[in-house]
């Protein structure tokens, strides 16, 4: 069942106050504590949240599908964001995928376009790869739920970090 | 209140200075002068969002002068000179402005075009010889007119879905689509149902309906028609026929008293499609799916095709003379007052014309339609089912069509009337006749396209043209009259049911004195007061307001309200 806790539901009702000409406005704060509780977008938070605000579920869609920070699946409990745009491609930021895959234990051959995430067995850890996270110049880098890492070499050192 | 003559504007267009009313859109005034925008997402009844690029045109104002500078002076034509912008703008968002110049076929508008077409046509799958939409498709005919003919794309295209059911009647081709977004914004617009969006937006954006919803409002076939591609098709129309094997007749739609402007497509006597014509006055640019796929009894196993008599309680084919005498020869036997006749506010005025002479001759004195009352759908559909109820009471003169039905019943029951004819109607099902009490009669006639309860039981069974199958006019909700043109011939021995009443009338030894549809109406505009004065070839393909019956439809209203707020063009 998909309830909202009623503190959560008065924070996002006083950040709807911020968009007092169109409400269609909050969309994006609204989809964002929404995953930062749940941890991803489920068909019923995009119900929820087209309620909340009086629009049609399709137009909470269309903005969940556009944004790739916007997840649709359920992530691990530590999910992975690893940069793959060129600086840190070339820095080996595919090297770094496929070392954080196989030391957390995670396949990524079912990722898809529309299924960008992979989950470990176990659920501990989940991975995506991310475009640029603005830190060209100290690739490969990655980020881990909201901790910002630099120059990963040692993946398995990465991931003590979070045991 | 006397009328405010808008403002004029002065604007070049292609060299030719025009004037045209302030806040007209740029693409409007192009097509007007004939220099038509090609566009994609652009539709006059829906609001404008400018996103398929492809209307772009080269503009131009005149100079602004420094301060202090002369400023520039009109030439001998009295218009400024005009300085053309470097970088083009979108023909159907902007409006005219003052001594503005537009040019659609500048080196710089045609490059924009082919850039456009060229992005358009990237992911296309260039699918055209099974794409339904072949032969009108705008991105095919665009191609042909601002084309590159050759792509630079050597990539992998983006693979989408194929052939998903968006609901019962409409289907979706992804990979055709040019993200228009016609259909989303007449589904959010004018359907009330906003169900259809765009996800994944970036080079994966799909036409998507909402999961676990889809397109079935009354109203969905309406995208096919708008979607400039083969995106969206039909289910009903798909892989039927080539759109240019088809005759495209210009008629109305008869399922209700709105009298929707409709296009029959038929090839070889059968009809294929139907399709909603622009009428600004009564249905806009759209039509009920229920009122469009209404067709396909046309050709339908139940159509009579040739007249019946009764012998023996069995009916046998009979020739039209033979049917004919058969009833003038039961009707002389009796007298007016034990005749009824029911016709049908189905029929056009031409026929209840006829039904009205056919009425005097016999001197019949109960006269009457079976009413169709339904509920409006608050868009297109009249709560009035027939389609030409105000026609059968200006020509028939009925004050309130269907309030004599009770008493042709109650005098059936007592035996006073001993003989009906009826026409175009079904008097079980929709006139609440029962079989036993037409038992009573001696004599029943029916006429109608189909066989049904009442012709079962008919003596004389006379088969008769469908509403596709003849001509005349009708007068719709509004007091609006409008033409019906026939668009295939009814098949069999079927005859249209001004002749068989023309016949009937001089098997009774009458004279109608008519020889066409045309004749009739000479006579309706001789004999009524409401038509005083028309012609024939007046009407046109739009109609012509006739009276007034303070009726609006919802729809078009609708339409006005949005109109004069500036959201459409209208």
């Amino acid at each position: 069942m998909f309830t909202v806790p009623q503190d959560l539901e008065a924070e996002i009702d006083e950040r709807i106050t911020h968009y007092p000409v169109s409400k269609r406005s909050a969309v994006l704060p609204v989809l964002h504590h929404l995953q930062q509780h749940f941890g991803y977008l489920s068909e019923e938070a995009v119900e929820w949240t087209a309620a909340k605000l009086g629009l049609e579920p399709i137009k909470v869609l269309e903005v969940v599908t556009f944004y790739p920070g916007f997840r649709q699946e359920a992530p691990g409990k530590y999910h992975i964001r690893v940069c793959r745009t060129l600086s840190c491609a070339m820095a080996g930021s595919h090297e770094l995928m496929d070392s954080l895959c196989e030391k957390a234990g995670i396949d990524r051959s079912g990722v898809t376009h529309h299924h960008p995430i992979a989950v470990s067995p176990d659920g501990k850890f989940s991975i995506e790869f991310a475009e640029c996270l603005a830190s060209c110049g100290f690739g490969p880098v990655c980020m881990v739920n909201d901790d910002f890492h630099e120059a990963v070499t040692d993946a398995e050192g990465l991931l003590k970090q979070y045991s | 209140m006397s009328e405010v003559k808008p403002d004029l504007v002065d604007v070049q267009i292609d060299g030719v200075w025009h004037r045209f009313p302030k806040g007209t859109r740029l693409i409007e005034a192009c097509r007007q002068v004939g220099a038509e925008v090609p566009h994609y997402c652009y539709h006059p009844k829906l609001t404008s969002p400018g996103n398929c690029r492809m209307c772009l045109v080269e503009t131009g104002m005149p100079p602004r002068s420094a301060p202090g500078a002369e400023s520039p002076q009109p030439d001998e034509s009295g218009h400024l000179p005009i300085v053309w912008m470097p970088r083009p703008v979108i023909a159907c968002a902007n409006t005219v402005a003052p001594n503005m110049g537009v040019r659609t076929t500048s080196p710089l508008a045609e490059e924009c075009r082919k850039g456009v077409m060229e992005f358009l046509l990237a992911n296309h799958p260039l699918d055209c010889p099974i794409c339904d939409q072949v032969g009108e498709c705008t991105l095919q005919e665009y191609s042909v007119e601002h084309g590159k003919g050759e792509s630079r794309f050597r990539e992998q295209k983006v693979k989408k879905p194929k052939n998903v059911a968006v609901g019962p009647r409409v289907r979706l081709d992804d990979e055709r689509c040019i993200m228009c977004s016609r259909c989303i914004r007449f589904t959010d617009e004018i359907a009330d149902d906003p169900v259809l969006g765009f996800t994944d937006r970036g080079s994966h954006t799909v036409l998507t309906v909402y999961p676990g919803r889809e397109l079935a409002n009354n109203y969905s076939l309406n995208t096919v028609d708008i979607c400039p591609v083969g995106a969206l098709t039909s289910n009903d129309f798909r892989f039927q026929m080539r759109v240019w094997f088809m005759r495209e007749t210009d008629t109305i739609d008869v399922n209700c008293a709105t009298g929707a402007n409709i296009t029959v497509f038929s090839r070889q006597n059968k009809i294929y499609r139907i399709v909603p014509r622009r009428n600004n006055d009564v249905n806009s640019d759209w039509m009920p799916d229920s009122h469009r796929l209404n067709f396909h009894w046309i050709d339908s196993e139940a159509r009579l095709t040739e007249p019946m008599v009764k012998e023996h309680g069995r009916h046998r084919a009979a020739t039209w003379s033979e049917a004919l005498a058969k009833t003038a020869e039961k009707l002389a036997s009796l007298s007016g007052s034990e005749i009824a006749v029911i016709a049908s506010a189905r029929m056009t005025n031409e026929e209840l014309f006829l039904v009205r002479h056919l009425v005097r001759q016999l001197g019949a004195t109960q006269i009457d339609i079976v009413p169709r009352m339904g509920e409006g759908d608050g868009y297109l559909i009249s709560a009035d089912r027939n389609p030409n109820t105000n026609g059968a009471r200006l020509v028939l003169g009925l004050a309130r069509p269907g309030d004599g039905l009770d008493r042709v019943r109650s005098e059936i029951e007592q035996g006073r009337i001993k003989a009906v004819l009826c026409f175009q109607e079904n008097l079980v099902e929709d006139g609440g006749f029962s079989p036993e009490l037409l038992g009573k009669l001696d004599f029943l006639l029916a006429s109608y396209p189909l066989a049904h309860s009442t012709t079962g039981l008919a003596d004389v069974v006379l088969p008769g043209a469908c509403w596709a199958e003849k001509s005349g006019t009708m007068v719709n909700v509004t007091g609006r009259l409008q033409r019906l043109n026939k668009a295939v011939d009814g098949p069999g021995e079927t005859r249209e049911p001004w002749e068989i009443l023309r016949d009937l009338i001089a098997s009774l030894g009458g004279d109608s004195g008519v020889t066409s549809v045309a004749e009739i109406f000479r006579q309706i505009a001789a004999e009524v007061t409401e038509f005083k004065g028309l012609a024939w070839g007046q009407i046109g393909d739009l109609g012509l307001p006739l009276i007034e019956t303070g009726e609006t439809i919802p729809a078009l209203e609708r339409e006005k309200q949005r109109k004069a707020a500036g959201l459409i063009v209208g």
